[in-house]
């Protein structure tokens, strides 16, 4: 069944030509949990201890600990040997698909891209790393000034007059956006009575939880048939209740919304602020901006569109930038300059106060910089239209795939992703499109389907930024299509997918019974092990 | 044990669609049809789906209505002998009620799921003989499947059974089965019902059955919605609460009973009036009064279809203000873009409704829906 | 034109042939929906560019050159961020492009982050003695407010109660989350130990009280020594209690869970994390596997699952649909990209350290954290505050006694090469010219004696 097998050749030169599909394998190292690899007595790592000095001059001081203060027992943790911890570790690695090892155009919406070694070379710099936040600016300001310079390029970027770069990630920046309107409303009078946010049902999800989160009501507006935002929808929707719009643009389809300014001016008239996730800005760089359009609130995701490193989930940054009308609002410490020295500004009245401990995410902001200061303002325009070129060259790929389709605004470009639908092949063979995705990786790829609820029926999205080869593009559409086929000819096989992963199907159902859920191992060993107190 | 599926094939669903008749019920309907040269595809659609079937479960057991009513579609695909078993007799001539007594014979005999190859009316015969008793899809062989009882395909209708059976790949929902009058509408005047309802398999997409002790509805679900519209009624206001399992779900959350296919009216403190007609409704409503409904069927309607004790008169009364319309976003997505439709009767009040109107979706947020009159 | 290092598909000729392929003549023709209002003209205003990694390299290494970091000099700086020893090997483990560059794959394909960040959960769960441990989120700042408002969801009541003994900007950051529908009532430590006013806690429990937070170590460094009998006052008036705790401090301080905390939760930059002048923060969350609790937590929760194969470990969401990416606005708070891989890496450290290193770390910082205090109190005009209480990591020596100003013994003991610690004098006024002292396993007696020795001459000059 698998496509790994192959015939024995009969040996010597020349070598033949790979098959077109790459015979991938993910390493498999059936590796236990680190529990089970305990050693008593073993140590990883030695810790200095008090000197004699110290323990005689302490030895009968007051402030021992009382009993039941100090810790009876010590904690069950593995005891293994500093080797086997790394090489635990280490074979896991082998068994995580990370962007640098594949062609990561699956994760649409993540805007996977190279994240340059030399920046994660300069950002592990002891200059940076053994950083401390609170030291005084003077002993600071190498760092001060990266950060200062940052907000100025993401300044010329979105067209906006201040920019903070305290949020930990996107989502924080959303939050951080929303928490600066309700300071903002708050201000005029109408804290209570603006307390609705509308936002799109094809928004990151974060968009309406930041907002719920932070006590507003939440309006959604559905697309219209076209796939546009439903600019009608929204005048239905504002009033004198509306805090805020909170919109994407393009949004993860990949459309952009040439009416934008027209939904920033409706929301203005209902005296609400437009807030513009830049999520997707990777297609727009130094093409458009949010300030043209007359938003008052925008946010960036350094880990997406700036090339940090996505780290398994973070830790990752994101910048919020607003008008100067919005500036008071903003958290604090912002990063000032005066002349030749940099320093940090608490004493803001009006300030939201805080988002995050300290002043933001140090080296993924030292990262971003540096990337972009590789590539320049020409350079971020390349970056934009390669994605682009990147992207719509896939598309037509794609489109060549019996089964697929891309749903909306026909005959419009897609900018910097689109999201597909395998409606058709589904309806024909009966199998998902979660399962295409799955059968995928067999092939050494990602994928990534919709947020949920899927408006788009069997969905699929997909973004190559500018890091990918056109024959990078090539193998992924190719694999896509050798999964539709076998979709067609032999369903059962992708459906019992994957078979070349370090781990087969799993059986989901334990992961929604409380009964049954482990998310330690100790839960484990408790609920399911029989014989453990 | 090998699993067991009952199959029953309406010979005639689909046969007056294509010969521009207006549905397929009725002997009289049938006849002018088949002299037309319509040629019944329902069975051969019925076949799709069993061949998928056996291919992934071959020791499966069929239960079949006897000869064009499932019989033959089995025998077509090979299924034969100590796997396939018919269940009741009946005339050269099939009716409706032959399908309602097939269902109930394959309920007693232990079929887990019944597939039913045929539209609204074929739905309908079912509802009449075994309502949610037992689980029913529908294998989409129709004209009118205004129901929400049916597969996307007759290849999906065979995923969703496979996966019924796995234990796990679904769950198992009430809904709403609906039909037009079909006498009505071929005089020009256009009314549907809500019949009542089936217990259909849905899969699990991430939107799964918590087995929980938890008193709060999970997030998303009808349950929520409706707990999240019952928590901001008015006291002193008149509610009519239209049919369907949501808005009976908003009277749960009340303590008051509902007329599961009928039209109430409520107010926090309790019934008014139960199960009323278009007369009796358009007498009690004022501006003060506010409607709530949810879709009816697979179709996005929210009056129109399955409501139509909800007069346009009575509309009109309430204004477009007076309206609660109450979905989860699972179905709004599932709409695929549509409008949600209005067909009132009068032009005036569908022109008043039609645009965009305002739909619970959870608690502490809505929804902005385009609605369009849906017309003849 | 030169193709980009980082820009494959800028090469002319594969540009054209690409071009080509889509019918486009230009890029431009991609962007024709955007109108001509909306387009920037020319190009960004942005700075010259370094192409080269070299020139690159110096630029940076210049700005960074400006820097005076924690190995240039000797630092007492805490507060909230750590100066503990950072592992090569954690190094090694969170540096490798399968983990630093993978995100959001199945828990088949990046079955290895699955199963690295279930082993930090697993073993958090042993240093708290809770089963339940979420994915980290951004810091311990929002553990703490989420912490705080699950009380309010599942109590279903308004106010919670929080330690006077906070950082003020943690109480910010809670302040402007619980916003919404919670109000924020102090709940003072008596000023001689530093500790929980126990008298004060009990006359302030009413039914409206969700949750009742304390820290421990607090922000002054003080072991909280009631917190037992806090959890009983606080149960009694069927509220909750949070305790934030570092886990550092695990090996020698009893968990939060034996004595009595409902919600456990903190930051983790101090397991293997380095300082990162604030981006090593990370936050975690831990309750008992209690439905009602576990059904609150916004972020992800991975759970072990079995697979086809006999013996094989599976992995996936526990209980995805609590989650905004399931259910969005109607979710708990939100999930989003937080902090990962500092939870890989926290659990690289736990493993390294084992019972032993955790248990000799506690030690060797009680011990050095004491006899700092006792240096330090004993020179003249110098007073440390809550001397008598336990202490861990931190403590607060006020110079009001000696008429020194902070900021003037901060920059004295700075030329010398000391960063002395964090100023109060604004944060807590009521402790007068008073710094917060962080001492840790890196600090040795003779830097303990030397900025004694220094904060004697300062004083004394000032």
């Amino acid at each position: 069944m698998s496509h790994l097998e192959h015939a024995a050749g009969p040996g010597g030169f020349p070598i033949e030509a790979k098959p077109p599909l790459r015979r991938f394998h993910q390493a498999r190292w059936d590796e236990p949990l680190i529990f089970e690899l305990t050693q008593p007595g073993q140590r990883g790592i030695l810790v200095p201890p008090a000197e004699p000095a110290v323990t005689e001059a302490v030895a009968g001081a007051p402030g021992e600990l009382p009993p039941g203060i100090r810790r009876a027992a010590p904690p069950a943790l593995p005891e293994m040997s500093q080797l086997h911890v790394l090489r635990h570790y280490l074979r896991l690695s082998q068994e995580n698909l990370g962007f640098d090892l594949n062609v990561d155009v699956g994760q649409g919406t993540c805007t996977m891209k190279y994240s340059p070694k030399v920046n994660d070379r300069l950002a592990g710099s002891h200059k940076l790393a053994d950083m401390h936040p609170l030291q005084h600016p003077d002993t600071a300001q190498g760092v001060l000034e990266i950060y200062w310079r940052m907000e100025q390029i993401l300044k010329a970027i979105s067209g906006m007059d201040r920019v903070t770069l305290q949020p930990g990630a996107g989502s924080a920046a959303i939050y951080a956006n929303v928490s600066m309107v309700r300071a903002y409303h708050a201000a005029r009078g109408q804290g209570d009575t603006r307390d609705e946010i509308i936002t799109t049902i094809f928004s990151h999800p974060s968009n309406a939880a930041c907002a719920k989160t932070a006590g507003y009501k939440v309006i959604t507006l559905y697309p219209d048939a076209d796939g546009y935002p439903d600019l009608d929808s929204l005048r239905a929707a504002v009033s004198d209740r509306t805090a805020a719009l909170l919109i994407t643009n393009p949004e993860d389809t990949g459309i952009f919304n040439a009416a934008i300014a027209e939904f920033v001016d409706v929301v203005h008239q209902a005296g609400g602020l437009a807030v513009y996730d830049q999520a997707n800005a990777n297609g727009i760089l130094g093409i458009t901006r949010a300030r043209e359009a007359g938003f008052d609130l925008c946010h960036f995701n350094l880990h997406k569109t700036f090339s940090t490193p996505h780290a398994c989930g973070g830790p990752a940054a994101g910048a919020s930038c607003v008008t100067a009308e919005i500036a008071p609002y903003l958290p604090v410490p912002t990063v000032e300059r005066d002349g030749e020295r940099f320093f940090l500004d608490y004493d803001r009245e009006q300030s939201v106060g805080k988002i995050r401990p300290f002043t933001g995410v140090g080296p993924n902001i030292l990262r971003a910089y540096a990337w972009v200061m590789s590539l320049g303002a020409e350079g971020l325009r390349q970056v934009a239209e390669t994605a682009v070129l990147n992207n719509n060259y896939l598309l037509s790929k794609i489109l060549e795939i019996p089964g697929a389709s891309l749903p909306y605004a026909s005959g419009q470009r897609r900018i910097e992703q689109a999201r597909y639908s395998w409606e058709e092949l589904a309806a024909d063979t009966g199998v998902h499109s979660e399962e295409i995705g799955i059968r995928a990786a067999d092939f050494g790829v990602h994928y990534w389907t919709s947020h949920h609820p899927y408006v788009v029926p069997e969905p699929f999205t997909l973004e190559p930024s500018e890091s990918y080869t056109k024959s990078d593009l090539d193998e992924y559409a190719a694999i896509l299509s050798q999964v539709a086929h076998e979709a067609r000819t032999d369903p059962g096989l992708v459906r019992g997918a994957p078979y070349n992963l370090p781990v087969h199907h799993t059986e989901h159902e334990v992961l929604d019974d409380p009964a049954q859920w482990a998310v330690t191992w100790r839960a484990y060993q408790r609920k399911h092990v029989t014989g453990t107190p | 044990m090998s699993p067991v599926i009952g199959l029953i094939v309406n010979p005639v669903a689909g046969i007056g669609g294509p010969a521009a008749l207006k549905g397929s019920d009725g002997a009289d309907v049938q006849r002018r049809a088949i002299r037309t040269g319509a040629v019944p595809r329902s069975g051969e659609r019925a076949a799709v789906t069993v061949r998928r079937l056996l291919a992934r479960l071959p020791d499966l057991v069929l239960l079949a209505a006897p000869d064009r009513m499932g019989e033959r579609a089995a025998l077509d695909c090979g299924v034969a002998g100590p796997r396939l078993r018919v269940v009741i007799e009946t005339g050269q001539v099939t009716t409706g009620d032959d399908t309602s007594r097939a269902a109930v014979a394959m309920r007693a005999a232990g079929a887990e799921l019944i597939l039913f190859a045929g539209g609204d009316g074929t739905a309908r015969d079912l509802v009449r003989g075994v309502s949610e008793s037992v689980p029913v899809l529908g294998i989409p062989a129709g004209v009118k499947m205004q129901s929400a009882v049916f597969a996307t395909s007759p290849v999906a209708a065979a995923e969703v059974a496979i996966a019924f059976l796995a234990r796990g790949g679904t769950m198992v929902r009430p809904r709403e089965v609906v039909d037009i009058d079909e006498d009505c509408l071929r005089a020009g005047r256009l009314t549907a019902r809500l019949h009542g309802h089936l217990a259909v398999p849905v899969e699990r997409r991430r939107v799964q059955d918590r087995k929980t002790g938890s008193s709060q509805a999970a997030a998303g679900t009808a349950a929520d919605v409706a707990a999240a519209f019952a928590a901001q009624m008015e006291p002193g206001r008149l509610y009519v609460l239209g049919p369907g399992t949501t808005m009976r779900a908003v009277a749960d959350h009340l303590g008051i009973p509902k007329t599961l296919l009928g039209v109430d009216v409520v107010t926090t403190a309790g019934l008014v009036a139960a199960d009323v007609t278009a007369r009796d409704l358009d007498a009690m409503v004022s501006a003060g009064t506010t409607i709530a409904v949810s879709p009816i069927g697979g179709q996005g309607f929210i009056f129109g279809r399955g409501n139509q004790q909800i007069s346009a008169t009575a509309l009109a009364a309430v204004g477009p203000g007076g309206i609660a319309v109450l979905c989860t976003h699972e179905k709004l997505a599932g709409l695929r873009g549509a409008p949600l439709l209005v067909d009132t009767g009068d032009p005036a009040v569908d022109a008043s409704l039609a645009g965009h109107v305002r739909v619970i979706t959870g608690r502490n947020e809505r929804t902005i829906y385009r609605t369009r009159a849906a017309g003849g | 034109m030169t193709a980009h290092p980082y820009i494959p598909n800028s090469e002319p000729r594969v540009r054209a042939q690409m071009l080509a392929a889509v019918g486009a003549a230009s890029t431009e023709e991609f962007y024709a929906a955007i109108p001509a209002a909306l387009r920037v003209d020319g190009l960004l205003d942005l700075p010259e560019p370094f192409t080269c990694e070299a020139d690159l390299v110096r630029h940076v290494e210049g700005l960074l050159g400006r820097n005076t970091s924690t190995r240039d000099a000797i630092s007492f700086l805490g507060a909230g961020c750590y100066n503990h020893h950072v592992p090569a090997v954690c190094d090694e483990v969170n540096g490798r492009s399968e983990f630093l560059t993978a995100y959001a794959g199945e828990p088949y394909e990046d079955h290895g982050r699955f199963q690295a960040l279930f082993e930090y959960a697993s073993m958090m769960g042993e240093l708290l003695e809770m089963d339940v441990v979420t994915v980290p989120v951004y810091d311990g700042y929002q553990a703490s407010a989420t912490a705080l408002r699950m009380c309010g969801r599942i109590t279903g009541r308004p106010v919670v109660l929080v330690t006077t003994a906070i950082s003020a900007d943690k109480r910010r950051k809670i302040a402007d989350y619980l916003l919404p529908d919670m109000r924020i009532r102090d709940l003072p430590a008596s000023a001689g130990t530093g500790t929980l006013d126990e008298d004060s806690l009990a006359a302030a429990l009413d039914d409206d009280v969700a949750g009742v937070y304390l820290e421990s170590p607090n922000y002054f460094g003080v072991v909280e020594t009631g917190i037992a009998r806090a959890a009983g006052l606080a149960h009694r008036n069927s509220s909750l209690l949070v305790v934030s705790a570092d886990p550092i401090s695990l090996g020698v301080l009893a968990s939060p869970a034996s004595l009595g905390a409902d919600i456990a939760c903190g930051d983790i930059q101090s397991l293997g994390m380095h300082q990162y002048f604030g981006g090593g923060q990370a936050g975690y969350i831990a309750v008992h596997d209690d439905e009602r609790f576990v059904m609150e937590l916004p972020a992800r929760l991975f759970g072990l699952a079995p697979t086809s194969v006999p013996g094989e470990l599976g992995f996936g969401d526990v209980a995805y649909e609590r989650t905004s990416f399931a259910v969005r606005e109607q979710g708990k708070e939100w999930v989003g990209t937080a902090a990962a891989l500092w939870g890989i890496t926290a659990g690289v450290y736990l493993a390294l350290m084992g019972p032993a290193g955790m248990t000799d770390i506690g030690d060797t910082i009680l011990a050095r954290t004491r006899y700092a205090m006792m240096r330090l109190d004993a020179i003249p005009g110098l007073t440390v505050r809550h001397l008598p209480s336990p202490h861990f990591r931190e403590f607060v020596v006020d110079l009001t006694g000696s008429g020194a100003q902070v900021a003037a013994v901060d920059a004295a003991l700075r030329s010398a090469g000391i960063f002395v610690g964090k100023d109060l004098s604004s944060e807590f006024p009521e402790l007068g010219q008073s710094i917060l002292v962080c001492v840790t396993e890196l600090t040795t007696k003779a830097d303990i004696d030397r900025l004694a020795d220094l904060l004697k001459e300062a004083i004394v000059t000032r």
